[in-house]
């Protein structure tokens, strides 16, 4: 069973502390985990700190799973390489090789990832030449050709249609099913949250205020801490439940929000 | 979910054959490069038939020692001399493009050609020597000096904290003007005598070719290229993007800096020994790219190869265009470069830089 875990986590940009005293409880792989909260709450930070990307304070645990099998998909840039898709993903696959030679089996799991992600199509599309949202796709499949067995994405449904959304998150819970990875990703669309994500770990001005079972985590009272908004979670007529945004919260000093 | 299907795996193939057709290019890139050396050592002031050139090169004893001399010790060399240092340029443009993530960025804008001119200009204007060197020596040292002065200007600037890549090639682009207006200043005094020779050097020219330096930008080449090339996952993968590129695992710091080290080595001692030819290090990788894509497997040699053939095809313009002259090929490189580098551009139009 692989699992995650922050002790007492802080990450700092100079003198300016960004992430400070992150602790939760372990995060099960098999399933999704969602990263929830306002804009500049130390979303990336966080994520860039337990990708070991920075130092800082406290620690990461892992169980299962070792800073090797951790992937980060940082949020979306422009590609600007003349390489086609296919080559990118490759790419990925191959960091760390000294060797030339690519193998069959390589490159059935570069074919395999492009299918499981819905771009096998744009196999042989020049990067520059993607949408936003496909090349958000492409990340997906860069990050998971390795099958790391801990991953963190930042926003990565966020260049993609509804349909997309949809199609993205349920191939990314099925990856978590089938690996038993832990899946850690940064969503803003809190619907999206509660039907596809199990656990929920929601962020406020750096400081890790909730973490777990999503239900439980995602709360009225917690969504107008996190963002300043006023709403309700109810269950619609088909029995998932629903947050329903009322409008800005009549309280003028909402945490996390500037 | 209709459209994540688990079709059969078919793109394997399709790249297989995108290898084989990238492989196909870099030999005729090598078969043109070895049949532009072979017009370009048949060409010169003593006109020889092909076949004799030829002859001279495979069984050297079979001919006279008049024409032996002029095809192994004179037009050999500055032969060899235009593809050494063609792939040279054309390998350090290609590396500092990759890692300064700048499609401007070579040799001559990072200003190494600049401070290389000025540093021969020292010698040969003012006779200061930037390091002890015996008097035959002293320009190509002095410029060697001073373009590694420059590189090593900006190796220390990208060594601090919070620089990024634009302030990098801004920095270049000062160092340009910089040593440009040092040039400007000592040619304002120089005698005339000295002028000639230091506006010829800025020229660029092979016509001092030896064995020597071909055997040194070899070896600084065959130093340089199997370091390169294992990085080369890397590499490419820095082309994603600096954040990218630490996100699968890329020390990108390290390999920027380390890149940095080389390519300052690349770039210095051809343009110490044959001036100024910058146009090389910006157009060699471009048109490695549009051909071939910039996966370093195929981008490294193909930049190596596509600058070699643009400098020894140039070595040859150089002679065949007044016939009887051996025109400065820094002069030929953009004159006749620039208008096939825009065409190229144009026509391709690929939305990679």
């Amino acid at each position: 069973m692989v699992r995650l875990a922050l002790e007492g986590l802080g990450a700092r940009y100079g003198k300016r502390s960004i992430i400070s005293d992150a602790t939760t409880p372990w995060i099960e792989g098999g399933s999704l985990t969602a990263l929830v909260g306002a804009n500049a709450a130390g979303k990336s930070t966080l994520f860039r700190r337990i990708a070991g990307q920075m130092g800082g304070s406290g620690s990461v645990r892992l169980s299962g799973a070792d800073q090797n099998d951790l992937r980060y998909m940082p949020q979306d840039t422009a590609m600007t390489a003349a390489l086609t898709v296919y080559e990118s993903v490759i790419l990925a696959l191959k960091q760390g090789a000294s060797g030339w030679r690519l193998s069959a089996q390589e490159l059935a799991s570069v074919d395999h990832v492009l299918h499981r992600f819905g771009i096998a199509h744009l196999a042989t599309r020049q990067l520059p030449e993607l949408s936003g949202g496909q090349r958000q796709s492409v990340s997906i499949a860069q990050t998971l050709v390795t099958r790391p067995k801990i991953v963190l994405m930042d926003e990565p449904t966020s260049a993609l249609d509804l349909y997309r959304q949809f199609e993205i998150l349920e191939a990314l819970r099925r990856y978590a099913v089938d690996t038993g990875a832990v899946v850690v990703l940064a969503l803003h669309d809190l619907n999206q949250v509660m039907r596809s994500c199990a656990t929920t770990i929601a962020l406020a001005q750096g400081r890790i205020v909730a973490a777990g079972d999503t239900l439980e985590v995602l709360t009225p009272d917690l969504i107008r801490q996190l963002y300043g908004i006023d709403s309700r979670v109810e269950r619609c007529s088909r029995g998932s439940p629903m947050m329903i945004v009322d409008g800005p919260s009549s309280s003028a000093h909402a945490a996390g929000h500037c | 979910m209709a459209s994540i299907a688990n079709d059969a795996p078919q793109h394997a193939g399709t790249y297989r054959g995108l290898v084989a057709r990238r492989l196909m290019v870099l030999v005729g890139l090598g078969v043109l490069l070895l049949l532009s050396v072979a017009v370009d050592v048949s060409l010169g002031p003593a006109r020889y038939a092909l076949p004799d050139v030829l002859k001279t090169l495979v069984a050297p004893n079979t001919v006279d020692l008049q024409m032996r001399v002029v095809v192994w010790d004179i037009r050999m060399p500055m032969a060899i001399l235009a593809v050494t240092v063609g792939a040279s340029l054309s390998l350090a443009g290609a590396q500092m493009q990759t890692i300064l993530a700048n499609p401007l960025a070579s040799p001559f804008t990072l200003g190494l050609s600049a401070a290389a001119s000025f540093g021969a200009a020292l010698a040969m204007v003012l006779g200061v020597a930037l390091f002890p060197a015996a008097v035959g020596l002293m320009v190509p040292i002095n410029a060697f000096a001073a373009a590694m002065i420059a590189s090593l200007l900006i190796f220390g600037l990208s060594t601090m904290r919070g620089v990024t890549v634009e302030t990098i090639v801004l920095l270049g682009i000062a160092l340009v003007f910089t040593f440009n207006a040092a040039l400007a200043l000592l040619q304002y005094f120089a005698s005339e005598q000295a002028l000639a020779a230091v506006v010829f050097w800025t020229m660029g020219s092979l016509t001092k070719a030896t064995w020597g330096k071909v055997a040194i930008t070899a070896a600084i080449l065959a130093i340089c290229t199997p370091l390169f090339a294992r990085r080369a996952w890397a590499l490419t993968a820095i082309r994603l993007g600096e954040t990218r590129a630490a996100a699968m695992g890329v020390p990108v710091k390290r390999l920027r800096l380390e890149t940095l080290v080389l390519v300052s080595l690349l770039a210095a001692v051809p343009v110490s020994f044959v001036g100024t030819i910058g146009f090389i290090g910006i157009v060699g990788p471009h048109v490695a790219r549009l051909l071939l894509g910039e996966d370093q497997r195929f981008f490294l040699p193909g930049a190596m190869l596509s600058g070699a053939v643009i400098l020894s095809a140039t070595s040859v313009l150089s002679k065949a265009l007044l016939p009887g002259a051996v025109l400065p090929i820094g002069i030929i490189t953009a004159l006749v470069g620039v208008p096939f580098f825009m065409a190229l551009i144009l026509t391709k139009g690929r939305k990679a830089w």
